[in-house]
């Protein structure tokens, strides 16, 4: 059986240390978007001793670009997208308190270390339910780079998102871990 | 001549986009639900299980099956007896495309390469025009995600590879790419051609419905092998786990020179999006 978890931001190290990779984690309350060209722009403000537009200590990020809302609903297909290309940013979000991220696919080893040594986890929700995912997002708020469009930072307030722990604070991976459960061998 | 109006062009192209959008295609649906109970895996059948309730949601309250509305990838075929009135193939086209991402509520995903500027209205749309026998004009609409363009590759392998040679740089593929491209995928294989055809086939070769083999018996088994093999490597629904990585692979083989074997592997996420419409 599935072990479900429920989280709300802020969060702390302790609140992350049950989490195991293959668990289901239900976010509700503040999550923050951003993908890559926002993720460029915030290490660039961190670089230069700007201000960033949020406080991330103990916060969430989705990276998520969404589609237009239509005018009857808070946001349009709003599912994940793919992780590694923010990985050259994550170490200094990490820095900054950063505690879980939300995406889909791989992590390079230095994230990996990272998460580990400030306390931060990585979870994916699934790749293409954009329609089905964007159900649990209640409202959202451009609050950084509009001028990025699909890629500007938005505040989205959820209900239990749904997402799965891939990598945990004992270092675990459920990529490497799922996959070496269902592997054949080929023949030569 | 059989005169076809370019704003019958725009208007069709429009709402093939939208189609392709909203509604995933009868052989996608078909192969989920059959893979929802043939996966091993117990999380990887959940995983199809939500990918059929996402696709009924998407349909019913038309909100795009993936946020990534993608690329605006169009081939045309382009009977030798038609004559486009009333403007220009290629506009018509491009305002079709327009207009689909802006009135579908759809995600413009087109930039600059280095300043990354969006162009904000997703074009321009990449078009492959074929001019055939006949007086029809057939189009295809297939958004493609950035994931899953991500994670494809174009090799030139040496005649010596042979078949094994290929048949391993298709699994490293797969394997390498991993969770990225959104399991279960479909594979595009081209053998052949040349640099540049070998990768403009392997997009067309997506096309061909999940579940219908290649109807050369030689090429099918090879495509069986190699699919195989791809869901041999445990990679399952969503990099999870589990014993469909692959829901297809979809495999064509052409000339080549005699120095050379191109072959092209074309990932395409689950959400395999296209719609074709003859004027």
């Amino acid at each position: 059986m599935t072990v479900t978890h429920r989280l709300q931001a802020p969060l702390r190290r302790a609140d992350l240390e049950p989490l195991q990779a293959g668990d289901l984690v239900l976010f509700s309350g503040t999550v923050y978007t951003a993908r890559d060209a926002a993720h460029k722009r915030l290490v660039e403000a961190i670089d230069q001793g700007d201000p960033l537009p949020m406080d991330l200590n103990g916060q969430i990020i989705y990276y998520v670009g969404p589609t237009p809302a239509r005018p009857e609903r808070v946001i349009g297909a709003a599912g994940p997208t793919t992780s590694y290309r923010m990985d050259a940013y994550t170490e200094a979000l990490l820095k900054l308190g950063l505690k879980v991220m939300i995406g889909k696919g791989r992590r390079s080893e230095e994230v990996k270390k990272a998460m580990i040594e400030y306390g931060a986890v990585y979870l994916a929700a699934v790749g293409g339910a954009g329609a089905l995912l964007s159900l649990a997002i209640k409202s959202v708020e451009v609050i950084a780079y509009p001028d990025l469009g699909p890629e500007a930072v938005r505040k989205l307030t959820v209900e239990d998102f749904p997402a799965t722990v891939i990598n945990d604070l004992a270092g675990r991976d459920l990529y490497e871990e799922g996959k070496k459960r269902y592997k054949k061998g080929n023949k030569q | 001549m059989r005169e076809i109006e370019a704003d019958l062009i725009r208007q069709t192209i429009k709402n093939l986009f939208l189609q392709a959008n909203f509604v995933l295609s009868p052989d996608v649906i078909k192969a989920f639900e059959k893979a929802k109970d043939a996966e091993e895996s117990p999380v990887g059948r959940d995983i199809f299980k939500r990918l059929l309730e996402n696709a009924a949601l998407a349909k019913e309250h038309r909100i795009p099956i993936c946020q990534d509305t993608g690329l605006a990838i169009i081939f045309v075929e382009l009977g030798r007896e038609v004559h486009v009135k009333g403007g220009e193939l290629a506009a018509s086209l491009e305002e079709g495309v327009r207009q689909a991402y802006d009135e579908g509520y759809l995600r413009k995903s087109v930039c600059h390469p280095l300043t990354r500027k969006n162009t904000a209205d997703n074009t321009p749309a990449i078009v492959h025009v074929e001019v055939v026998p006949g007086d029809r004009l057939k189009l295809v609409a297939m958004p493609k995600g950035g994931g899953s363009e991500n994670m494809s590759r174009l090799f030139m392998l040496t005649p010596s590879a042979g078949w094994a040679g290929v048949k391993e740089k298709v699994v490293q593929t797969v394997e390498e790419a991993g969770p990225n491209p959104c399991p279960p995928i479909i594979v595009g294989v081209v053998l052949g051609g040349s640099f540049e055809l070998a990768a403009r086939e392997v997009k067309k070769v997506l096309l061909r419905p999940i579940g219908q083999p290649n109807p050369d018996p030689e090429a099918a088994a090879l495509e069986a092998e190699l699919l195989e093999a791809v869901n041999n490597t445990g990679i399952g629904p969503q990099g999870l786990g589990g014993r469909i990585t692959a829901l297809a692979v979809n495999l064509k083989i052409m000339p080549c020179h005699i120095a050379s074997l191109p072959l092209a592997v074309n990932i395409q996420c689950h959400a395999s999006r296209h719609a074709e419409a003859v004027l």
